[in-house]
């Protein structure tokens, strides 16, 4: 068996854990499933994607890539901003959708209104940009040889590397800063979490900043590895809900970790049984872990 | 230990307070209560008098429709829940009053959120000496624990910021005859300290033998109030309200 498995199931992996960790905080602290989750990473591609278009624009033409990766300096900076602005669109559709919905609404409600927030702002992306694929770059990169059989591009390298790095800085976060804290004790019980002091409005708006942003970092995988269309994050919503619950909603290792399994399920799936069977093998995984472990790997019973 | 303001001033004057979780169906239904700086104050009645309401609604957990609700003579009753805090009142819920999912000591930390950053070290080990237990399991998952000890957890989170009042809903609900014991015993150290304590209770007897004065509450309404002793030596109340007549003639033992 060929061992490329690993780096593809990795980068896929790692696209979904991203994406994951923002609707297992939504639905731990909010209590609904946000299946507009897609369209942040979405919009996280296309806002990245305008932002260095504007600032290359700005600097009289293309800025030169760095190194041996595909993009220039003018990537990473839009990329820093469109995922704060992915994180104002999250908050912005909590503000003027689901805040409502909370309120008076029960959860069914809540969720059927995001597939229609999902579906008009998937439709918004199709107007303004069209629904054929575009790239942040369409220069080809060459894989290298890492040995056993395994090859991976400089932006494959280190996209890993930095999904690992915001994973981490996010698990501090959550563990290790009053914020954190508060942000699980919302999850766990609002009412205590009130009588303790603790502003949830304010948690709630912080969880969707936090969510908004790693999608966008999400969109940005896709967009440097696959391609940029309105679809790409839809495409996705159903890998992302295996994910967070493969892991244990609530738990953010636990949609990391569900979101590589599921990556590395797809890509074992792709490589021995043929690509379209890589969904169903992702499922199947799904239903066993949750037949042997209902609450999901890091999930707590109830 | 005497209070610093003078006796007449009420540190806490609720007034005529309706509540309810629905808009149309109060559950408190005009009830009253003023609490003196210092005192322990207990809250009974029979099981859905509104007892329980009663305090959550002082603490911002229930909607409240009308009343006033003044701590030190400001107006709180428009605040919400977490402001409270910020102003001196502290709530012990009656179950789930601990985040089990964390460490004992993240549980306090998580208090100690709203004190300036200087003061949540201290105060932290203020509370380890005052309940010795909870330093020896600081590091445990506070779900793990043993009721009596979960109840330590969740009254040393209510006084990690130093409050003014700290109201308690039934803190002897579900534990040992001589956990309740200790609960009570706490409680009256704690007043020691400075704090005024409202709480609502069950068991009358352990709470009436700490406690200054009483409330009855019957239908989401005052029914009766007065000191401590004088209610439970009443036969009328105590066949009434306090557990029925198995209990006339005992004494409050002091």
């Amino acid at each position: 068996m060929n061992l490329q498995f690993l780096v593809d199931g990795l980068l896929t992996g790692s696209i979904i854990g991203l994406g994951a960790i923002g609707v297992t905080l939504t639905y731990s602290i909010l209590r609904f499933s946000n299946f507009a989750h897609g369209e942040f990473i979405s919009w996280g591609a296309y806002a990245t994607l305008f932002t260095s278009g504007i600032l290359g624009w700005a600097m009289g033409g293309a800025v030169p890539a760095i190194g041996p990766f595909s993009f220039g300096w003018t990537l990473l900076v839009a990329a820093v901003f469109a995922m704060a602005l992915t994180g104002l669109l999250a908050l912005g559709l909590d503000y003027v959708l689901f805040r409502h919905l909370r309120r008076r609404a029960n959860a069914i409600t809540a969720v059927m209104a995001s597939f229609g927030a999902s579906m008009a702002l998937r439709s918004l992306l199709e107007f303004f940009f069209t629904s054929s694929p575009t790239y942040f770059s369409k220069k080809l990169q060459i894989a290298k040889q890492l040995g056993l059989g395994i090859r991976a591009t400089p932006d494959q390298m280190v996209l890993i590397g930095l999904t690992a790095a915001l994973v981490l800085s996010i698990h501090l976060l959550l563990t290790r800063t009053q914020t954190g804290r508060s942000m699980r004790a919302v999850s766990e019980n609002p009412d205590l979490a009130r009588v303790a002091g603790i502003d949830v409005a304010r948690i709630v708006n912080i969880t969707w900043m936090i969510g908004g942003a790693l999608a966008c970092a999400a969109g940005i995988m896709v967009g440097l590895l696959v391609q940029i269309r309105p679809y790409m994050g839809f495409d996705l919503l159903l890998p992302l809900f295996a994910a967070a619950i493969l892991g244990g909603i609530g738990s953010v290792p636990g949609a990391l970790i569900g979101g590589l399994i599921v990556g590395l399920a797809e890509a074992v799936a792709v490589q021995t049984v043929g690509a379209e069977w890589r969904a169903a093998i992702a499922f199947l995984l799904l239903i066993v872990v949750l037949i042997v472990r209902p609450s999901g790997l890091f999930g707590v019973r109830s | 230990m005497s209070a610093p303001q003078a006796e007449n001033q009420p540190i806490l004057a609720v007034t005529d307070l309706v509540s309810g979780y629905d808009p149309g169906v109060p559950i408190v239904r005009g009830a009253s209560m003023t609490v003196a700086p210092g005192e322990i104050v207990v809250i009974l009645g029979p099981n859905g008098a509104g007892k329980s309401t009663f305090i959550k609604s002082i603490a911002g957990l229930v909607p409240k429709q009308s009343g006033s609700v003044r701590l030190e003579g400001r107006e709180i009753a428009a605040l919400p829940a977490h402001r409270l805090v910020h102003e001196g009142l502290a709530f012990v819920p009656q179950t789930e009053n601990v985040f089990g999912q964390m460490s004992v000591e993240d549980n306090l930390r998580l208090a100690a959120g709203i004190l300036p950053k200087a003061e949540r070290a201290p105060q932290l080990d203020k509370m380890y000496g005052m309940f010795a237990d909870l330093a020896r399991q600081r590091h445990l998952l506070a779900g793990r624990l043993s009721g009596g000890q979960r109840q330590m957890v969740a009254v040393a989170r209510a006084l990690m910021v130093s409050p003014r009042v700290v109201m308690l809903d039934e803190p002897s609900a579900g534990l040992s005859p001589k956990l309740v014991e200790q609960v009570f015993v706490n409680l009256a150290g704690i007043r020691k300290a400075g704090v005024t304590i409202v709480l609502v209770e069950q068991n009358a007897r352990a709470a009436l033998a700490i406690a200054d004065r009483a409330y009855i509450l019957a239908e989401g309404r005052n029914a009766h109030e007065g000191g401590a002793a004088d209610l439970w030596n009443d036969p009328a109340i105590a066949a009434l309200y306090l557990g029925g007549g198995k209990l006339r003639g005992r004494e409050v033992p002091a």
